[in-house]
């Protein structure tokens, strides 16, 4: 009996200890390097104007839908989508009617926007629900197949805007891992700043 | 399935077969009381005081019942620190977003989930936790249950190594030291590179970006009650609002993302987990985190090797792992590249596979062989949403968690499992040739196997057990987020992961309710406890055997024969238990998906 009391005082002052040390000491020393070193990153990598106002994310997209701009994958997340607040998928498994409903008309909604022929076959991931709903990017052949749109919309020559969508895709890091990705957010921020003509 | 993938592929496995013997080697100075590492001169000091704190004598050994009193208090004594925190979470500190107390029975299942390396997410991140809440009271487990882990294992290893010796070792002194000497140094320098490729790291409050394009969407409309108002036809009146404003959620995410990977906890810091862009923001950091899920589990089986004396059993472990761990990687990554028919027929590219719950960075690969390896080990995260996986793509992570998470698995939670599986392996080896099943020159008797028997059919019955009850009940069917097969697999899968100690969703099901919380507490509790008390006594009994010199006919347990039989003994348990219950799920739901059936 006296050898339990010892220990579960051990184990109160043991779970003291830890939370000092693992969960004060360390995040602070981390937070304190990152914010040296990286502080756009830790700070969450934001789009601002020149007077500072804050207008978004490099890494969490919004939801565009003019034809001036690039538009991002369905978004799941929050009741209104794209919410940075709540992020999630749809979590529709593949025998879903739902699924299948909203997907049938995103394609179709897809293919009018982007005046494609009702055989053209549609780039998955802009039809598809993102995992976290705020998936910042989009496949090259999206970029390319809604590049058309942008440039009529904009009145921009499309090899301008297929330079420009070049300029904003991620190669696979390393050369090998992940796959290509344009950045619809700094892709959208360089459309509004490109000079109009 | 591109070159790339392949290489990738290879990439990985080289780069864990690489890391092993390292990792290895410094745990075995991690795990002894007297071991020497290079970080001596800044945390041996730190150590030393720590054990004056404790009363801790470092050099007294423990018997296997003293070694588990002190992991079940410690485990009891945070468990309800946790609850307390997030109970008084609106009254505490750090929670600049003035979030609520959480109700009993989340509070219950998420402090729970937490002490038993399980980090099961039945609250909803970034919109339930304050900083605080994340930071300690969830962060606390993340570094106790690997540290717990890691000890039980080590412990499990040196009552395999030693013979005719009641103590082994100390679990205060295995807490302190892999906590100080591996976990914390490591994640100091792997948070700081997770931020470098864009997490996030800060005590700010939650960013108001001015939205570039406003955005307009149809929401439902309200009364002046806040009651949602219904047309004629039943459903509810929809206007336009236009929003303007995209709040953005902040945080200290890089120092609790690091420990979430290393020690296999899987809980997220966002509601999306790995797939939150700022939680795994480029393929770079994805392939870290899958490295880092499965670091310490593989240099573990190094450990082994090195401590027994017969480092060719501790490569033929890892090998067995190894194994498994690919042909589920392949099987997953097929299906998911073949996408399902039905989206096909409706005009979708058939090379672009499955895409729903998955992000563009990764692409199908990343999302599969991530999916595998936080199942096969019992870490939890995921960068993809598994719910909505094709039928077989889901029942890889599904089976992985049921085959006991012993493919690498969580740190030393995976190996004190597959050792489990070694002791079958060599009982049902001695079966076929009639001889008394050896281990490593200890005799396997009727106690260690009846023990090793206990912890697997334990498992069993709580994942079949509590997934019945759901599907027969109407708190287990309010939850479904899919009907059909589909919503079976859901109840399976949470249970099985719970019980698994995983953490990972089918994450469409609605978990936080009462019953749902409840029941899966008791599941986690049961899957870590009552598998660990039995293991914990096979290493009493075995540290008091006595050598049997090998002979000729002792089975060996290293070399092909031995991985291909331990392989087997894997999956046959596996199948054994779980087939007909996947047949009902994935299995009947991959057949309807291919006639086109939707529900």
């Amino acid at each position: 009996m006296k050898t339990l009391l010892i220990e579960l005082r051990r184990a109160a002052t043991a779970t003291l200890i830890l939370s000092l040390v693992c969960c004060g000491l360390y995040p602070l020393l981390v937070w304190g390097v990152a914010q040296a070193a990286f502080p756009a990153a830790a700070n969450g990598s934001l789009i601002r104007d020149p007077d500072g106002a804050v207008r978004g994310s490099t890494l969490l997209a919004q939801g565009f839908s003019a034809p001036g701009y690039f538009h991002p994958r369905p978004s799941a997340a929050g009741a209104s989508g794209y919410d940075a607040t709540s992020s999630g998928g749809s979590n529709l498994g593949p025998t879903s009617q739902k699924l299948a409903d909203a997907i049938r008309d995103r394609v179709a909604a897809y293919r009018a926007e982007n005046g494609l022929k009702p055989s053209d076959p549609v780039p998955a991931d802009a039809v598809t629900a993102s995992g976290s709903g705020l998936d910042p990017h989009i496949s090259p052949r999206n970029a390319a197949l809604q590049a058309p749109r942008v440039a009529a919309a904009r009145r921009l020559p499309l090899k301008e805007l297929e330079r420009l969508i070049q300029r904003h895709t991620h190669a696979p890091d390393l050369g090998l891992l992940g796959d290509p990705s344009v950045n619809l957010m700094t892709l959208n921020r360089a459309l509004d700043s490109a000079p109009a003509r | 399935m591109q070159s790339r993938d392949w290489l990738q592929l290879l990439l990985y496995v080289a780069i864990l077969a690489a890391i092993t013997k390292p990792i290895g080697l410094y745990l075995v100075q991690v795990l002894d009381a007297k071991g020497r590492t290079w970080l001596d001169p800044i945390v041996s000091p730190l150590e030393r005081l720590t054990y004056r704190i404790l009363g801790i004598d470092p050099t007294q050994g423990q018997t296997w019942r003293e070694y588990t009193r002190g992991m079940l208090l410690l485990s009891v004594v945070s468990c309800l620190f946790t609850y307390a925190l997030l109970r008084l979470q609106h009254l505490l500190p750090l929670n600049p977003q003035g979030l609520g107390p959480l109700s009993p029975d989340l509070a219950f299942n998420t402090a729970v989930s937490f002490t038993t390396n399980t980090n099961w997410q039945s609250y909803g991140g970034e919109g339930t936790m304050s900083y605080l809440s994340q930071m300690l009271a969830l962060s606390l487990h993340n570094f106790t249950s690997a540290a717990v882990g890691i000890g039980i294992a080590a412990a499990l290893v040196r009552g395999i190594s030693q013979h005719a010796n009641p103590r082994l070792g100390n679990f205060w002194v295995d807490l302190v030291r892999t906590t100080y000497y591996l976990l914390l140094p490591a994640c100091t320098l792997f948070a700081l590179v997770l931020v470098s490729q864009g997490m996030i790291q800060n005590f700010a409050p939650y960013t108001k970006a001015r939205l570039i394009e406003p955005m307009t969407v149809q929401v439902e409309k309200k009364n002046d009650k806040g009651e949602t108002l219904l047309g004629t036809d039943g459903k509810p009146l929809l206007e336009a609002q236009t929003i303007t404003e995209q709040v953005i959620a902040q945080g200290p995410m890089a120092s609790q993302v690091a420990i979430k990977m290393l020690g296999t906890n899987g809980g997220g810091y966002a509601n999306a987990n790995a797939a939150h862009p700022y939680e795994n923001p480029t393929p770079l950091s994805n392939f870290l985190q899958m490295l880092s899920i499965f670091a310490i589990g593989s240099g573990l089986t190094y450990y082994l090797g090195r401590t027994t004396g017969n480092q060719a059993h501790g490569w033929s472990v890892w090998a067995a792992m190894m194994a498994l761990f690919v042909a589920g990687a392949v099987v997953c990554w097929g299906a998911e590249a073949g996408g399902t028919p039905g989206t096909q027929a409706m005009g979708l590219a058939s090379a672009d596979g499955n895409m729903e719950g998955k992000e563009v960075r990764f692409g199908i690969f990343n999302s599969a062989l991530f999916a595998t390896s936080t199942t096969a080990a019992s870490c939890g995260a995921v960068n993809a949403m598994h719910d909505s996986f094709t039928p077989l793509g889901g029942l890889v992570p599904l089976f992985n968690i049921e085959l006991g998470e012993v493919v690498v698995g969580g740190v030393g939670a995976g190996l004190y499992g597959m050792l489990v599986f070694v002791i079958l392996a060599v009982f049902i080896a001695g079966l076929m040739v009639g001889r008394t099943p050896e281990y490593l020159g200890k005799k396997i008797g009727a106690y260690e196997v009846k023990m090793s028997m206990l912890a697997l059919l334990i498992l069993t019955l709580s994942i079949l057990g509590f997934t019945a009850w759901a599907a027969a009940s109407p708190w287990g069917i309010a939850g479904l987020n899919n009907p059909g097969p589909h919503g079976l697999s859901e109840m399976l899968y949470a249970f099985s992961s719970a019980t698994g100690n995983n953490g990972s969703a089918f994450a469409g099901l609605t978990t936080n309710t009462p019953w749902y919380n409840v029941t899966l507490g008791i599941a986690m509790l049961v899957g870590r406890f009552l598998m660990i008390v039995p293991i914990m006594a096979i290493a009493g009994s075995l540290a008091m055997k006595r050598l049997a010199p090998a002979s000729a006919g002792t089975f060996p347990v290293s070399g092909g024969t031995f991985i291909l039989l331990l392989i087997g003994t894997v999956v046959l348990i596996g199948a054994l238990n779980f087939l007909p219950a996947l047949a009902l799920g994935p299995v009947v739901e991959h057949f309807l998906a291919g006639q086109g059936r939707l529900y």
